[in-house]
């Protein structure tokens, strides 16, 4: 079996693995980050969504064989402390329910606003809309995202 | 022994079976400090409460955290009556035990309503007893004392004592039975909107969930199951399954073929080519439109009566106006995010499980009851639930990964996929509702009825139960308990089961009965020509708790306000779980039948409010749940098996189709009503109500389709 080196929140992983081994499985079986979700496998629910390079990608869909000496940020390297603007919000606003999706969720909200610092409900709209929430929590986190792009400031 | 402990210590006990483990059962958190060597006084005057000397309380929650907060809001309740400093409260999650909690079942919109009292008393004991030893201990009357904050204040001198140091006297002390509680003016945390003590695990990836929990030693497993309801395994070749790198066995069990391996990716794609030759058995031979046909079959022969009063089988005269119509409701799924699975270590004469489950002492005595052990051998943790509504009720994941980790010798995780989640969920049952009432010359309403006409849970779950004409009470909720004042109303029920598994999805029969109730009043208000709004009024003048949520919903909405062309607003009511709730949808219908929600303002009138934030949030959930049911939510046979497999095909609404939503309360002293699923009923017909005023389109069927509406 191949081996690859990864870069994951800063830390070297050395892995042996199937080639095709979604990212997400090597995360959350190998390594132990999972805070990154299982919800559809097939990249259409957003609860697995990772950064890869500063990127919202979906780690269910991303054999590990492409990401090999990227930088990848799961939820548990998006800060310390718990100290990420968009977490921040996402405290203030109480944001989550059950709390599944929102790993994915705020993963996609930290590369939304780095691309576009001050989005409108629009751009919050388009940029998150593929990633799903069964308790229903989009309102509180369309106002989390403003909230969070006003603390970046 | 005493033995220096630090807080990481305890919590790591606390929250792991680490402590318990050791002699096999459960243990209160005391003993389970003891089993590991550490005696230091642990104050635990019964099940819910545990302080430490160093301040720490540790608050058990016993029911099932699924996104309703009850982790935050029961808690909450105990530290009101122990007058303890919120900032020292840590939550711990109750193992299952038999009798020791009481129901640990999550369900019902019942968490809070059935705990209440229960917790209020339990504060209280450790308070009085906290008081008792602070007086002992100044040699005071404890009349003279009262508790604030975590301490123990003795009023005439000024003198105080923190709870922690005062855990070894109040441990000596005989637990009062029946402790005075705090009037609810005095309540300091109840009634106000308190930060989870779960947020921040659910912001930073820490929240461990069932699919989460990792052993040494595990391995990974899925089931594959027949696609037909009812079919089963004629002959499987594990060829290619086996052929798959990190498979390590595949084997049949009773559901279907489990395949193992060493992480979850090689049993995915070993359950991808997997060959299974299977037995559909005779429900190959149905699909929605045969399941549909034989309702309405059904439907028009025997029904069981639910409730009847006056006289409706003679209800017409010469004059009146009858109005009949029918209104159909599909199979929906409960798809949480987080797909069924269980983590299982059945050892030699006990068994061990880690489960997201609503049911955590239904799961220990059908652990116990397949692997012919005592329940007391049967350890059930309860992990964070990525979603319930329902579906966490049932264990048939939970066999699943018993009798594989039997087989292996060896902890497994079983992970569904979400085609198998969505492939053999317990569906919402589909209804059919035949609505019949008459309106006098007068424009009176004289009579109603409704047949509900739908599979039932309790039916399919217990056929033995219902053979000889016993009628389901719970199909015909929200239906039977119609409260609108009408002199002759009848409702009936004809049960048509099909191997279709149904299940209690959120607010359970509420959610198809409510459409239909509230979408026939509508019609008859129109019919009488009288705006919808004060028809209902006119008829809720003897429900005084319907009649404060609509009042409320019709003048935060702006009932009647001037609406623009193919924009409509559309109102509902109704009580289930103890609440009531009301909503007033806005809506805009353009041109080629392109519906979107605006707006939805709703009320609650769920009695005393323990965490408001809570409430709020279960609203805006409800509302959510319910809209996607409404306009995408669809379940469909073929060929007796689910269509749809994935998100693709059974779509959730999403972020960009988010209505504006307000939430208001009904300030109340009632006893506290349920929140979790009294939102969802009125959703539906609210929305098609406001349809009808946007367009004069009547909706009756569920989905609501653009061809409806075009």
């Amino acid at each position: 079996m191949p081996r690859f080196t990864l870069h994951i929140n800063g830390k070297k992983h050395r892995i042996i693995a199937d080639a095709d081994t979604p990212l997400l499985w090597i995360l959350r079986d190998e390594l132990g980050y999972t805070g990154t979700k299982f919800g559809c496998g097939r990249g259409f629910c957003g609860a697995c969504t990772i950064h890869l390079d500063g990127e919202a990608i979906r780690s269910c869909m991303t054999a590990v064989e492409y990401v090999e000496d990227r930088r990848i940020t799961t939820i548990e390297g998006l800060s310390e402390n718990n100290s990420h603007s968009v977490q921040k919000a996402w405290l203030a606003e109480e944001v989550p329910q059950c709390g599944y999706c929102q790993s994915g969720q705020i993963m996609a909200a930290a590369a939304l606003l780095k691309r576009n610092p001050n989005p409108d409900d629009a751009t919050i709209n388009s940029a998150m809309r593929m990633n799903l929430c069964r308790c229903g929590t989009y309102d509180r986190i369309r106002k989390a995202i403003h909230r969070a792009a006003e603390d970046q400031g | 022994m005493k033995k220096d402990y630090s807080r990481r210590d305890f919590l790591k006990l606390s929250t792991t079976a680490s402590a318990g483990l050791m002699i096999g059962v459960v243990l209160p958190y005391k003993e389970r400090l003891l089993s590991a060597g550490f005696v230091e006084e642990v104050f635990e005057p019964n099940v819910w409460v545990s302080i430490r000397p160093d301040n720490t309380i540790l608050i058990t929650a016993a029911k099932s955290e699924m996104g309703q907060h009850i982790r935050t809001s029961l808690p909450m309740i105990v530290a009101e009556e122990l007058e303890a400093d919120w900032s020292q409260v840590e939550v711990a999650q109750a193992d299952a035990h038999p009798d020791k909690y009481g129901s640990q079942g999550t369900g019902g919109s019942g968490s809070i309503r059935r705990s209440f009292n229960r917790l209020r008393k339990a504060g209280a004991a450790a308070r009085e007893m906290l008081i008792q030893a602070a007086a002992d201990k100044w040699n005071v009357l404890p009349a003279t004392c009262r508790a604030e904050n975590g301490t123990i204040i003795h009023q005439p001198s000024g003198n105080s004592l923190t709870f922690g140091e005062l855990v070894e006297a109040a441990s000596k002390l005989p637990v009062p039975e029946d402790p005075p509680l705090k009037s609810p003016k005095d309540f300091k945390l109840i009634g106000n909107s308190m930060p989870g003590l779960d947020t921040l695990s659910r912001v930073n990836g820490t929240a461990q969930f069932g699919i989460d929990v990792q052993r040494p030693n595990m391995v990974y497993a899925t089931v594959l199951r027949c696609p037909t309801f009812g079919g089963n395994v004629k002959s499987f070749n594990p060829k290619e399954a086996n052929k798959v790198s990190g498979v390590l066995k595949v084997f049949q069990i009773d559901e279907g073929i489990a395949v193992v391996g060493k992480n979850t990716w090689s049993v995915i794609k070993a359950q991808r080519v997997l060959e299974v030759d299977w037995d559909p058995g005779d429900f190959a031979n149905w699909d929605s439109k045969r399941i549909e046909d034989m309702m309405e079959e059904k439907g028009s022969g025997k029904a069981l009566i639910a409730r009847n009063d006056g006289t409706t089988s003679t209800f017409i005269d010469g004059e009146d106006r009858l109005i009949e119509v029918q209104y159909k409701v599909p199979f929906t799924s409960h798809a949480t995010m987080e797909p069924m699975n269980c983590v299982a270590h059945v050892r030699n004469g006990s068994c061990e499980i880690w489960a997201p489950t609503q049911l955590p002492q239904r799961v220990q005595s059908t652990a116990a009851e397949a692997l012919g052990l005592d329940p007391e051998n049967v350890d059930v943790h309860v992990t964070m639930l990525g979603g319930g509504f329902g579906r966490r009720l049932f264990t048939d994941y939970i066999l699943d990964a018993i009798q594989i980790s039997k087989r292996m010798n060896k902890p497994v995780k079983l992970i569904w996929t979400r085609e198998d989640d969505m492939h053999h969920d317990f569906y919402r049952p589909t209804s059919i509702h035949k609505l019949s009432g008459t309106l006098t010359k007068q424009n009176k309403v004289k009579s109603w009825s409704h047949r509900v006409i739908a599979p039932s849970i309790s039916g399919q779950l217990f056929p033995e139960k219902f053979q000889e004409g016993k009628l389901d009470h719970s199909a015909v909720n929200g239906a039977s308990n119609l409260p609108y004042a009408i002199p002759n109303v009848l409702v009936d029920y004809v049960m048509t089961n099909t191997k279709v598994p149904v299940g209690w999805w959120r607010s359970v029969y509420n959610s198809q009965n409510a459409f239909a109730n509230e979408g026939f009043i509508d019609e008859m208000s129109y019919a009488a020509g009288v705006d919808p709004y004060k028809f209902r009024v006119q008829l809720l003048a003897e429900a005084p708790r319907h009649l404060g949520v609509i009042k409320l919903a019709a003048e935060k909405a702006g009932w009647g306000k001037k609406m623009d062309k193919g924009q409509g607003m559309g109102i509902a009511v109704h009580e289930s779980f103890g609440s009531w709730a009301a909503q007033v949808a806005e809506v805009t219908v353009g041109e080629n039948g392109k519906l979107t929600i605006d707006k939805i303002v709703t009320t609650v009138d769920c009695g005393l409010v323990v965490n408001p934030d809570g409430v709020k949030a279960q609203m805006e959930s409800s509302i959510v749940y319910g809209l996607t049911s409404i306009l995408k939510g669809e379940i469909t046979i073929e060929k007796g098996a689910v269509v749809q497999s994935n998100f693709h095909e059974f779509k959730l609404l999403q972020i960009d189709e988010m209505p504006v939503v307000e939430v208001h309360i009904v300030p109340s002293a009632e006893p506290p009503g349920g929140a979790g699923e009294p939102g969802l009923p009125p959703v539906a017909p609210a929305v098609t109500n406001a349809i009808f005023a946007a367009t004069g389109k009547r909706i009756r069927r569920l989905p609501i389709r653009q061809e409806d509406l075009g």
